[in-house]
Order: structure tokens, then C-alpha cells, then sequence
């Protein structure tokens, strides 16, 4: 209880923090289900893809040792990497993973075997990587490639040093990059939904598939590029993961993904707003819990928090769904 | 697949016409010949790289669990995304009961398992099963990954390390079987390795395969009764439309926990079945990836057939084993497999027959239908 007292600035903002990835990975979910009313159990993999893309990238540029205008040029060069790899898993798993299901209507729960298919193949692929090279002979990329299993860990970008205090918690320029560049990309994503002709078009096929084919959206296209919104935004969050914990593995996306999904559920599962609420409102009850009952107990207060919530609003905290979401 | 499926049907019409004694004898021979798989190493079925005995006992165990969460999903439509934490219960009670906290012998250790996974299931029904759909997916899945997390962090139930030196049931030696090996096509009488009736021991699994395996064919015989009773009647109005279910008098949320706690239950008994014949658990055995594989073994079985379901599991504990030289990949493997079968065959690999009610329900629907275009 004292350690929650002493540090509870720290807390909270690395609470925060932590919640920004939460969120953002969240929002791939919210948007998916809003359309689909599909879980999307490979998200996470999505994530995962994401942040090799962004490590490998700037292991290629040799990043370490920049300075000033050099730091922000890597962490966009990092971001767009990211970005582009999730979009492009995105749009493949929804191609090879959804579109042949949705072809012959099949059943939901079957789309969630499919999903946990995608799951195993893409982690899997990723904890395999060194065998194609190997085979042809490649040996050059150990580097990138080598020890597939292992962390693969983020080359120095910018060291964590103090900004500013809130009170007696020093705020580092990473916790402010994290937070400030996921709300960004939030405040830009949310303008699009409800400002953009595309966005209208999704929160139509949200609303009511039938009738918005009738009013001439194409929900073929509209789903893409639903994946594809929720793969960029999953990118985005790779990248702030790998500022804030430095290293990524094959399954690094497994817990996280738990852990976003129970975001998207806790905001109220289809509303984009609840998925920002939902990842700070974890990643801050979290680390009080943490404070509180110790470290080993985080993930259980997680679970806690979301079964206390769903029990007194069984659709959420925001509990609105993307299609009602007004312009 | 038409073709396969003539097959099969042509076989079940001629059996149909055998008489009823010798149907039943042909019954008998089958699970006769199921009973003596680890004895008979068939060549194509056996497993080269591991164990025989023990991937036949993990089968076993694994289709005792697709049975009982065929119970919540395919019976009561209840998506449980945490079934693995009852299978836990069931195994540390097991643990607790007989090695950690007391000696209690297997044979009444295993009862109290299932009761105690009984009240796990009620506890953690009641407060959630008002919660529909997806919802109750994730936090179905919070709960598993809660039970894991609190059977790591107390000390009392062993902490990281978990309970070792859980006991064997108890064994009455009585004959010993001697197996037989395989040459090509000739097999051999191998008189250096034999089983003995009936002696549970940590290097032999055959005992264990045979206890499981009886588990299972009781626990089918049950499912079987229960499915045709007003229970299953029950659960399966509940499934097809809720409301309805309701307003026909069906005390819906009564039926769903009783689905909840009795799948439950049977997870329960895999889990005290895997603690015995492990020896020793820890909270690793549980993590959630394994409630992912038993809802693939659900949904890949054709959810609501109990045959389905124990095929896909018995098909998904042997196929990797089976490939295991392809060690690092055969996970790979698996999730395009997975994958295609949703595509190819979405409805699992034996879907339910509609029961004789859905069918009428439908003819008479059709029936009103032309009549109303009729009388237009």
C-alpha cells in the first residue's frame, strides 16, 4: 500500500504508457469486430510481424549512435516499417485467412479456428525463420535471422532521460513519445471514422451489412480496409512496444494480444473511443495492482478488473457500438 | 467426399441388417481391438518417435476433455475460452489431496476432484454465464488464465515448481500380456516387453491408456443419456434462440450453469487422470494455449457430435506426435491445417445429424410456406 502512495505518479504514467500499446493494438480488434463480429485471434501476430519489420529495419540502417534530426528521422523510418509490414499481414490474413470463409458463409465459430490457424502459422513462421535462410545457405543474416527463438532486441535509439517531474516521478522523453504519438495516431484514426467517405462506409457495414451493400458500399473492399486500418495501428503500437520494452520474440504477441483484447472488451468491444479508455483504464489498474498485491499478481488484477466490470456493464465501460457511433 | 461418405453409408446399411447379437459382438470386437491398440503396435498408427502407450493415453485424455467441453460448446453453445483452468483444478486437487497436503487414496481422491471442479464450474458460472457471447469468451479466458496465475503464485499449492510424487492407482498384478512388434508386414511375438494386468507404473502407459479409456466410454454413456433427456432438450433450445428457449419456460441460465458445471466436472476427471499419470504438475502444464486446442478439437469434431469431437481430439494429440520428425515444424503445420479445414470442411469433420426435431420444425416451416404462396 506505501509503494502505491510513494510512486503513485510512476505508476500511473508508465501505467499510461503501457496502456497507449494496449490501446492501439485494441483498436485492430474493436474495428474488426465492429464489422465482422469476429474475434480476431491473429491480431497479435500481426503486432508481432510488425515489430521484427521495425527491429530489422533499423538493424539494416545501422541505427545507433544518431543525434538530433538523425533520432526523429529512425523512429519514422521505425514507425513506417512497422506500419507498412502489420498493414500488409493484415490485408493477407483477411485475404487468405477470412475471405474464403465468408465466400461460404460459414459458421462464426469456425472463423475463430481459422483465426487460431493464422495464429499458430504466423508466430510459427516467425519462430522459424532461420530454416529458409539456412537452406539456402544465407549466412550472412544471422544477425537478423540467427537464434529465431531468442529476444531480438531494438538497436539504441534514444536513451530514456528525464523531461519533466510530476511531483516526485521524473517523465521520461519515452513514456511522452509513447503516450503523445498513440494519441495522435488515435485523434487521426477516430477524425477518419467519422469524418472520411471510407470511414462512413465502415460504420455503415458495422451498422448493417445488408443495407449499406444496397446504399452501394462494396463490403469486400470496406472489410480490407478495415484490416488494414487495424494492422497500421497494431505497426504503430509495435513500435512504441519496442521504445518502451526494447526487445521482441516470436510470441511476443500472445500476451499482449490477451491483454489488448481484454482492452477492447473492457472500453466496450466495437467502439473506438472504449478502446483507448479501455487500454489506459488497464495499463493504470495494472500497476496499482501490482503496487498493491506485488508484481506476480498484475495479470491477475487485469482478469479481475475486466470480470468486475463486465458483471455491473455487460457490454463495456463505453458499451456503444461502431455502427451508433454518430458523425 | 461424396464418395466416402457412400461408403460409410453402405456399411452402416449392411450392418443395420445383421442381426442384434451379432451387431452387439461386432460392437465388443471394436472396442476389444481399441482396448489392445498399445499391445498390437498396428504398424501405420504406431508412433516411431515417442511412446505408443502414452500418445494412446494422451488421446484418451484429451478426448475426455473435448467431450466435456462439447457439453458447454456444442450442446449449450457456450463459448468457454478457459476450460484448461478445470483441468487444472482437477489435476491439484488430485495433487493437493494425495501428495502435497495429505494421502488420500486415488480412488477417493478422484471423486472429490470432479465435486470440487463441480462447485469451480458453479462458482465461476454463476457470476458470469448472464454475460452472452463473445463477452463470455474473454472472460472465460480471464478466468483460466486467473487459475493459472494463482496456482504460480501460492506457495501452499507448490508455487512455480507444483506438486511432485503424485501416486499411481492402486495395482493388482495378475497376468502379464506380452506385446507384439512389427517386421514389414509380419509381426512377432515380443516376449522382453510385457504389460503387466493390471500394474500402473511410471515406465508402462498401457494401464494408464486402458483406465482412461474406460473413462471414456463411460463418460460417452452418459453424454449419451444426457443429450436425450429433457436436459439435452433443454440445452438445445437454450443454444438455437435464448429468448424463445425462455419464454417456452425453460429456466435457461439454471440449464447453462448445469452445462458449465457438468463439462466442468468431466475436465476435472482428465485433469486428475493427467496428475496421476504424470507424477508431478506445475502451473506450465495449464497455460492457455491448451484451452485454444481443446476449443480447435470442439469446433474441428463438428461441435454437438460426440464422435466428432473425440476424433478431431484423438487427430490432433496423434497427428503431431505421429510427425514429430518434422520436430519445429509440425506446429506450422498444424495452423495450415487448421486453416484449411475451416475453409474445406467448415462444418468439423463430423458434423451433428439435425435432430429429428429441428427436421419436422423445418418441413412444417416449408409446408406453411407453399401454402401461403398457394393460397396467393
Amino acid at each position: 500500500m506505501d509503494l502505491l502512495v510513494n510512486q503513485f505518479w510512476a505508476l500511473t504514467i508508465t501505467g499510461l504508457a503501457i496502456g497507449a500499446v494496449y490501446a492501439l493494438v485494441a483498436l485492430g480488434y474493436t474495428l474488426v469486430y465492429g464489422v465482422l463480429r469476429l474475434i480476431n485471434f491473429a491480431h497479435s501476430e500481426v503486432f508481432m510481424w510488425g515489430s521484427f519489420a521495425a527491429v530489422w529495419v533499423l538493424m539494416g540502417v545501422g541505427a545507433t549512435n544518431a543525434s538530433g534530426m538523425g533520432v526523429v528521422g529512425l523512429l519514422v523510418l521505425g514507425f513506417a516499417a512497422a506500419m507498412a509490414a502489420s498493414g500488409l499481414i493484415a490485408i493477407g490474413l483477411e485475404f487468405f485467412a477470412y475471405r474464403p470463409l465468408r465466400k461460404r458463409n460459414s459458421p462464426p465459430l469456425i472463423a475463430l479456428i481459422s483465426a487460431i490457424g493464422a495464429s499458430f502459422v504466423l508466430s510459427e513462421a516467425m519462430g522459424l525463420r532461420d530454416k529458409p535462410f539456412a537452406a539456402l545457405g544465407l549466412e550472412g543474416l544471422q544477425e537478423y535471422v540467427g537464434r529465431p527463438r531468442e529476444n531480438l532486441p531494438l538497436p539504441r535509439l534514444i536513451d530514456a532521460k528525464p523531461v519533466f517531474a510530476v511531483f516526485n516521478y521524473n517523465v521520461t522523453n519515452v513514456d511522452i513519445l509513447v503516450i503523445v504519438s498513440a494519441l495522435v495516431m488515435m485523434v487521426v484514426l477516430d477524425q477518419f471514422m467519422r469524418r472520411s467517405r471510407l470511414g462512413r462506409g465502415i460504420r455503415a457495414v458495422a451498422q448493417d451489412p445488408e443495407a449499406a451493400a444496397l446504399m452501394g458500399v462494396n463490403r469486400d473492399r470496406v472489410i480490407r480496409i478495415t484490416f488494414l486500418i487495424g494492422g497500421i495501428m497494431a505497426g504503430g503500437a509495435a513500435m512504441l512496444y519496442l521504445l518502451k520494452i526494447g526487445v521482441t520474440r516470436y510470441n511476443a504477441g500472445f500476451i499482449l494480444g490477451v491483454k489488448a483484447f481484454t482492452a477492447a472488451v473492457l472500453g466496450g468491444i466495437g467502439n473506438l473511443r472504449g478502446a483507448l479508455l479501455g487500454g489506459f483504464v488497464l495499463g493504470v489498474a495494472e500497476n496499482y495492482g501490482s503496487a498493491i498485491f506485488g508484481t506476480e499478481w498484475k495479470d491477475v488484477v487485469a482478469f479481475v478488473l475486466l470480470i468486475v466490470i463486465l458483471l455491473f456493464r455487460p457490454t463495456g465501460l463505453l458499451g456503444e457500438s461502431l455502427g451508433k457511433a454518430r458523425a | 467426399m461424396s464418395a466416402v461418405r457412400n461408403f460409410f453409408h453402405a456399411i452402416r446399411v449392411r450392418l443395420g441388417k445383421l442381426p442384434k447379437w451379432a451387431q452387439i459382438l461386432l460392437w465388443a470386437l471394436a472396442v476389444l481391438l481399441v482396448y489392445l491398440l498399445p499391445i498390437i503396435n498396428p504398424p501405420l498408427l504406431t508412433t516411431t518417435d515417442s511412446d505408443f502407450a502414452s500418445v494412446l493415453f494422451s488421446c484418451a485424455m484429451y478426448s475426455l476433455v473435448a467431450i466435456g467441453l462439447n457439453i458447454v460448446i456444442g450442446y449449450a453453445g457456450l463459448l468457454d475460452l478457459g476450460y484448461v483452468g478445470f483441468f487444472a483444478v482437477g489435476a491439484f486437487t488430485v495433487g493437493v489431496l494425495s501428495s502435497a497436503h495429505g494421502s488420500i487414496p486415488l480412488l477417493i481422491a478422484f471423486p472429490i476432484a470432479m465435486a470440487v471442479t463441480l462447485v469451480s464450474g458453479v462458482l465461476l458460472g454463476a457470476p458470469t454465464l448472464r454475460v452472452r457471447g463473445d463477452y463470455l469468451a474473454i472472460v472465460t479466458l480471464g478466468f483460466g488464465e486467473i487459475i493459472r496465475l494463482v496456482l504460480l503464485n501460492t506457495q501452499w499449492l507448490g508455487g512455480a515448481s507444483g506438486i511432485a510424487n503424485i501416486p499411481s492407482p492402486p495395482s493388482w498384478a495378475i497376468f502379464e500380456i506380452p506385446h507384439i512388434t512389427w517386421q514389414g508386414l509380419t509381426a512377432f511375438v515380443d516376449l522382453e516387453t510385457t504389460t503387466t494386468f493390471l500394474e500402473f507404473t511410471v515406465v508402462d502407459a498401457v494401464p494408464f491408456y486402458w483406465l482412461a479409456l474406460t473413462l471414456v466410454l463411460i463418460v460417452l454413456f452418459l453424454d449419451w443419456l444426457m443429450q436425450n433427456s429433457r436436459v439435452g432438450r433443454a440445452w438445445e433450445a437454450t443454444r438455437e434462440d435464448e429468448d424463445a428457449a425462455e419464454l417456452m419456460g425453460v429456466p435457461t441460465f439454471r440449464f447453462k450453469l448445469l452445462a458449465f458445471a457438468t463439462g466442468a466436472a468431466i475436465g476435472g476427471l482428465s485433469g486428475a487422470l493427467f496428475a496421476t499419470r504424470q507424477g508431478f504438475i506445475n502451473p506450465d502444464n495449464f497455460s492457455i494455449i491448451y484451452s485454444v486446442l481443446f476449443v480447435a478439437m470442439v469446433v474441428v469434431g463438428g461441435q454437438g457430435n460426440r464422435w466428432g469431437v473425440v476424433s478431431a481430439a484423438v487427430l490432433l494429440i496423434w497427428l503431431p506426435e505421429k510427425f514429430r520428425f518434422l520436430a519445429d515444424g509440425r506446429y506450422l503445420l498444424f495452423g495450415l491445417a487448421l486453416m484449411a479445414l475451416a475453409i474445406f470442411r467448415p462444418q468439423g469433420l463430423l458434423p451433428p445429424k439435425r435432430s429429428v426435431r429441428a427436421k419436422q420444425a423445418e418441413e412444417e416451416e416449408q409446408e406453411v410456406l407453399e401454402e401461403g404462396t398457394a393460397r396467393v
